[in-house]
């Protein structure tokens, strides 16, 4: 981790802070039973399911990368195919199809 | 940050007169076709040229214009912002800001965005335009936009942007009037005008899409239905049953037709080589030239070029699996093992390519941003089976096993076997890795997201330009360091002269380099003029062959009998065993070794990895020799 934090700029930073006083707020107000987090993550989702992606709980740069790839909060997000076995999975959002894995996704909570 | 957002007013830096050309930086996010528009702008004009420190899949290529001038493009990385986060948007990054070395901040911009998915791709536009140079917004795939019902004003969203824009298809070619009239134009330094909504927060990702969605609805985008046939394609090539079975067939079918396939055209090659020598040979005088030329040169080098048409069409299959979208589906369904080995899903990309070379492998390992998880990477690659084994697989395959049917006519006992010799290097990938990741190179997962293109049909042009460019970088290396190696083998094996004739091959220099490794290698089941080959091979592995084509070539008695019948003569079945595992594993590369050295910056990396994989090759080459000698 403190490997890429090297090269993030000022305003890189602000942001991630704003996102994590957020999630606290988030967090704050919803209840679910995602293990020391609460809400439900987008794997609970079955496919052809539809729900309402909330919040991104990985570190900054990979939320980051998740929400340039369409894994924005308020997006809606519909598993669809995955690799044998059920994981890694893809999920239509925002007009993609993106291939995630479970270990991943459950870090997406939906609203 | 005050770089970024605030210079979408900033006046354009004069543009020096004296310049002689302009340079248009191609960007955009990854599969939006940049290099498809690349290919189509430069098309065989194109001078592919690793520029310094950077990819070769960043491509530079010039494009005369109608008026005489040119342009020069350079074909980037793709991004899906202006983040260096990873090594390979550093370099977009560098580029755009003009902080590459030796290259001068572009001129302008053309920004390729796929027309079809506009509403997240336009998030892009918000940091390009930061940048304050002229740009074009290209949006590509029209036609895919077109038939799947969507739209878009061109004039408005140009309006919206302060840009042109243009509706493309690369791949038909169709609109690319437009964006020869903004490369002219972008000669003359036409000054940026700033978009008309005011550009947001560009660090702020949510704020850069409702801002991308503003704009696409005041330019009346509106979103195409989805793909039917790439679903209807996905309930197969995705079924829990029927995709893994896909998976497998599509292996073997490339792999039978790799070796049965390539059969007739490399006969006809072998056959114009052949004949071309014998009508050298009895056109020119019998002196020590002719010999340098049909013995030393000619079998040398053709012994190699007869491997093009196999080459070729390993890349053709790569390269219709790649346009088609098949890939992203094959890496899905390969992830689970690729977690298993405990590396990332985006190792897969690189380690999948390094089956054509482990040079861009290695680059492509600049998208990985863990570290540690990139040199694991780095030093697996090698390991995986590239085009460069293949003429040396083929030719010890050919000579030593039967071709029997398998699997009905569709799958032979030769196939098989270079099937297995790819899975042999995989396992060894997959053992280093796990062995790495567990010791010295242990890391977090860093999560793995694949985007699923829709499928396409790949077309003849774009499939046919990489097939030219593989053709060239093959002949290329065949003319200069297969051809250095064969000249100086010739010279070796030629000296020191005896009562002024060339001595016999053994006693030449060459023979007593290969006398003096023959010790070392015996165990392994090799002779002395085997161990010359694999001293040579150490440029590059198909090198061997052409060094036993020049070895033969020059001791005349088995001339007549082949290269195949030369071998089976000289190694035993468990030799053969042993050159296979040998080539399997060990890191024959110069190229390979230039890169690693570059890509980590130091000779600490590829002197690790150089000893690893020679002692690792040596081990199991013995093992081989053993048990098959003692089986057979």
């Amino acid at each position: 981790m403190q490997m890429r934090g090297n090269n993030r700029s000022e305003g890189h930073r602000l942001c991630a802070d704003e996102q994590k006083s957020d999630n606290r707020h988030a967090a704050a107000h919803t209840s679910g039973s995602y293990g020391n987090h609460s809400g439900r993550p987008i794997t609970v989702l079955k496919r052809g399911e539809s729900g309402i992606l909330d919040r991104i709980e990985l570190p900054e740069p990979d939320a980051r990368r998740l929400m340039e790839m369409g894994f924005l909060p308020g997006h809606t997000i519909t598993p669809a195919h995955s690799a044998p076995g059920g994981d890694p999975r893809v999920y239509r959002v925002d007009g993609s199809e993106i291939a995630l894995r479970r270990e991943t996704a459950r870090h997406l909570l939906l609203r | 940050m005050a770089e970024c957002h605030d210079s979408a007013t900033a006046t354009l830096p004069p543009l020096s007169e004296g310049r002689a050309r302009h340079i248009v930086a191609i960007v955009g996010p990854p599969n939006s076709g940049k290099s498809t528009l690349f290919n189509r702008l430069t098309g065989l004009r194109q001078k592919v040229a690793n520029f310094p420190g950077v990819t070769v899949e960043h491509r530079m290529g010039r494009m005369r214009l109608d008026v005489g001038r040119e342009v020069f493009l350079v074909d980037l990385p793709g991004v899906y912002s202006l983040e260096p986060r990873t090594e390979d948007e550093r370099v977009t990054h560098d580029v755009l800001k003009g902080q590459m070395k030796d290259l001068p901040r572009p001129d302008a911009v053309m920004l390729i965005l796929d027309s079809t998915n506009l509403g997240r791709h336009l998030a892009l536009a918000a940091p390009i335009l930061s940048l304050g140079l002229p740009t074009m917004v290209v949006l590509n795939m029209a036609d895919d936009l077109g038939r799947r019902g969507g739209k878009v004003d061109v004039a408005e969203l140009s309006r919206q942007l302060g840009t042109s824009v243009a509706l493309v298809s690369a791949t038909q070619g169709t609109g690319l009037q437009q964006v020869t009239e903004f490369l002219s134009g972008a000669t003359l330094g036409a000054k940026p005008k700033a978009p008309l909504m005011q550009l947001p927060v560009i660090q702020d990702v949510p704020k850069c899409r409702d801002w991308a969605s503003n704009v696409g609805r005041k330019s009346d985008y509106h979103a195409p239905a989805p793909p039917i046939w790439t679903r209807r394609l996905d309930a197969i090539f995705l079924h829990p049953v029927a995709g893994p079975l896909v998976f497998l067939l599509v292996v073997i079918g490339v792999f039978q037709t790799i070796f049965a396939g390539a059969r007739p055209l490399m006969d006809a090659v072998q056959d114009a080589i052949e004949a071309s020598g014998k009508w050298m040979g009895g056109a020119l005088p019998d002196n020590a030239f002719r010999s340098l030329l049909v013995d030393g040169v000619w079998s040398g080098v053709g012994s190699v070029v007869v491997f093009l048409p196999q080459i070729l069409l390993l890349f053709l299959f790569i390269g219709i699996l790649e346009d088609s979208g098949y890939l992203a589906r094959a890496a899905l369904i390969a992830d689970r093992t690729m977690a298993r080995i405990g590396l990332q899903g985006k190792s897969f990309i690189p380690l999948l390519s390094a089956y054509a070379c482990a040079v861009p492998a290695i680059m492509a390992t600049r998208t990985i941003e863990n570290k540690r998880d990139r040199i694991a990477t780095i030093l697996i690659a090698p390991f995986m089976t590239c085009s460069a084994r293949l003429p040396v697989y083929t030719l010890v395959i050919a000579a030593f096993i039967p071709e029997r049917p398998l699997l009905g006519p569709l799958f032979g006992t030769r196939a098989a076997a270079l099937l297995g010799l790819y899975v042999l290097g995989f396992l060894a990938a997959v053992l280093t890795a796990r062995m790495l990741k567990s010791t010295i190179l242990k890391s977090a997962r860093a999560p793995f997201v694949l985007e699923m293109p829709p499928y396409r049909w790949p077309t003849v042009q774009s499939i046919g330009l990489r097939l030219l460019d593989r053709s060239r970088v093959f002949l290329r290396r065949a003319g200069t360091v297969i051809l250095g190696v064969a000249v100086v083998l010739w010279v070796l094996a030629n000296l020191p002269l005896h009562n002024g004739k060339a001595p016999e091959i053994g006693h030449s220099l060459a023979g007593m380099i290969g006398h003096a490794v023959e010790p070392v290698i015996h165990p392994l089941g090799f002779n002395w003029k085997i161990g010359i080959g694999l001293i040579t091979s150490l440029a590059a592995r198909e090198v061997i062959v052409g060094t036993l084509g020049t070895i033969y070539g020059i001791e005349g008695t088995s001339q007549s009998v082949g290269l195949q019948a030369a071998l089976r003569h000289e190694l035993t079945p468990g030799g053969a065993a042993a050159l296979l595992v040998f080539f399997a594993f060990a890191m024959q590369c110069m190229s390979t070794i230039a890169v690693v050295r570059r890509e980590t910056g130091g000779w600490r990396w590829p002197a690790v990895q150089f000893g690893y994989m020679t002692v690792f090759a040596y081990t199991f080459s013995l093992l081989a020799n053993k048990l098959i000698s003692f089986l057979f």
